[in-house]
């Protein structure tokens, strides 16, 4: 398959929610090796907008098109590329880290490394991997929960406030993920209330509300 | 990249439940609690005498399983609601209705069967004989994966909601009635030394229809209930 048409593509996007409506006329092309970094205040339908761009909320109008085809006619394909990181990021509670993992590479068609490695990676401490994670803060959930997109490695990344609970380290740490992303050719549609650090990647940003 | 294989998911996805059901016991043992109570309360609270209880005794034990199947319905997606694991479910690439029924299968390997275990215990309990019990196991047997199949549809649609309860049990109930009509009814008639095989047919035919159907219905719910 040729890579380079592997783009996302919105059109004349609009939600609607509640008879309000939260955003119209949202567009943008994200290629390979872009980030996409979505701004706006509280409330502006940023998390709406994300799960739009994964194919969980339907737009009122418009539509989202990966590699030229709407997501809707071949949602499999997309799937397969696609990594969503939410305020709630599917860990169970009960599960070790390395059970969440290894459920999420079952689930993913995993990839790109063991969750060991993967857990290393986001420096999550040794002994934390054993224990189930409700007994783990929400840094080092949040960190298990990022492990995942090194786990299942997919093109497209879509993180909802990737930085919450994070430390500074934590907040590094994410930073270059999404640079080593963009740099193996990927894209990332990331939402941020803090100015993102993102040295050498071609970043887009889009403002709503 | 390992291509994503649905049997591998399919088969993590039941374990991952079934585990999940075993680390938090005090969950599993509240229905079956609950069934074995209100069926041992009975032949207390009535006149004790045999041939009585021999008559009410699939009726009882069948109203209490299915009380007990409601009661346990609720779990079946709410934890993975509440904690994202729903939404990571509808981004994979596979069919929706297929991931449902290994869901709505580990939801049935710890809340019905262990219904089905303890029953024939609680059947003795009400002087049913042999024959019925082996009826009662046989009806259980195809009538509880038979509630897990059609109450999956009414938590799908409810799961959004923060207090589903009660009209879930409006959704529900009424498609339970059929189930709770034909199994009794053959366990009676066993009890009776009367044939079963209409009603033991009629079950057979209805778990075979959901099996196909709800997860189906099942799946559009979720949709609905995530959009």
């Amino acid at each position: 398959m040729n890579t380079a048409a592997m783009d996302l593509s919105v059109e004349g996007l609009a939600c609607r929610r509640a008879g309000r409506t939260l955003f119209r006329d949202v567009a943008f092309t994200l290629r390979s090796g872009e980030v996409l970094q979505i701004e706006g205040h509280n409330g502006s339908g940023k998390t709406t907008l994300l799960r739009i761009l994964c194919g969980l909320t339907r737009p009122a109008e418009g539509r989202v098109c990966w590699a030229g085809e709407d997501i809707r006619d071949n949602y499999a394909a997309y799937a397969t590329h696609l990594s969503y990181v939410g305020h709630h990021a599917g860990i169970k509670e009960e599960l070790t880290p390395l059970e969440n993992l290894a459920f999420a590479a079952a689930l993913g068609g995993a990839g790109g490394g063991s969750p060991e490695q993967a857990l290393q990676r986001v420096g999550l401490p040794f002994e934390c991997e054993e224990l189930p994670c409700r007994k783990l803060s929400a840094g080092q959930r949040r960190r298990v929960a990022l492990a995942r997109l090194l786990l299942v490695s997919s093109r497209l990344w879509v993180l909802d406030e990737p930085f919450t609970a994070l430390d500074v380290a934590g907040r590094a740490l994410v930073e270059t993920l999404l640079r080593e992303h963009a740099a193996q050719g990927g894209m990332a549609v990331v939402t941020s209330h803090h100015a993102v650090d993102l040295e050498g990647c071609t970043v887009q940003q889009l403002h709503l509300g | 990249m390992n291509q994503p294989s649905l049997a591998r998911a399919w088969s993590a996805l039941l374990k991952r439940d079934v585990m999940l059901a075993l680390r938090q016991r005090g969950q599993l043992a509240n229905p079956l609690l609950f069934f074995v109570l209100v069926v041992a309360l009975f032949p207390l609270g009535m006149n004790p005498d045999p041939g009585l209880l021999r008559s009410i005794g699939p009726g009882v034990i069948w109203v209490g399983a299915l009380l007990a199947a409601m009661l346990a319905l609720e779990s079946m997606f709410r934890s993975d609601f509440d904690d994202g694991a729903l939404e990571q479910m509808l981004l994979t690439p596979y069919p929706l209705p297929l991931l449902v029924l290994a869901k709505v299968t580990a939801h049935w390997l710890v809340t019905g069967v262990p219904l089905l275990l303890v029953s024939p215990l609680l059947a003795l309990l009400l002087h049913l004989d042999g024959e019925a019990i082996l009826i009662l196991l046989a009806t259980l047997a195809l009538g509880t994966p038979l509630l897990s199949l059609i109450g999956a549809i009414g938590v799908a649609l409810t799961v959004g909601l923060r207090r589903g309860g009660v009209l879930l049990s409006l959704l529900v109930l009424p498609l339970y009635v059929p189930v709770l009509i034909f199994a009794a009814g053959a366990v009676g008639n066993a009890a009776a030394g009367m044939a079963v095989t209409g009603q033991m047919a009629f079950l057979g035919a209805l778990l075979a229809l959901a099996t196909a159907l709800a997860p189906l219905a099942t799946a559009a719910a979720l949709r609905i209930s995530l959009d």
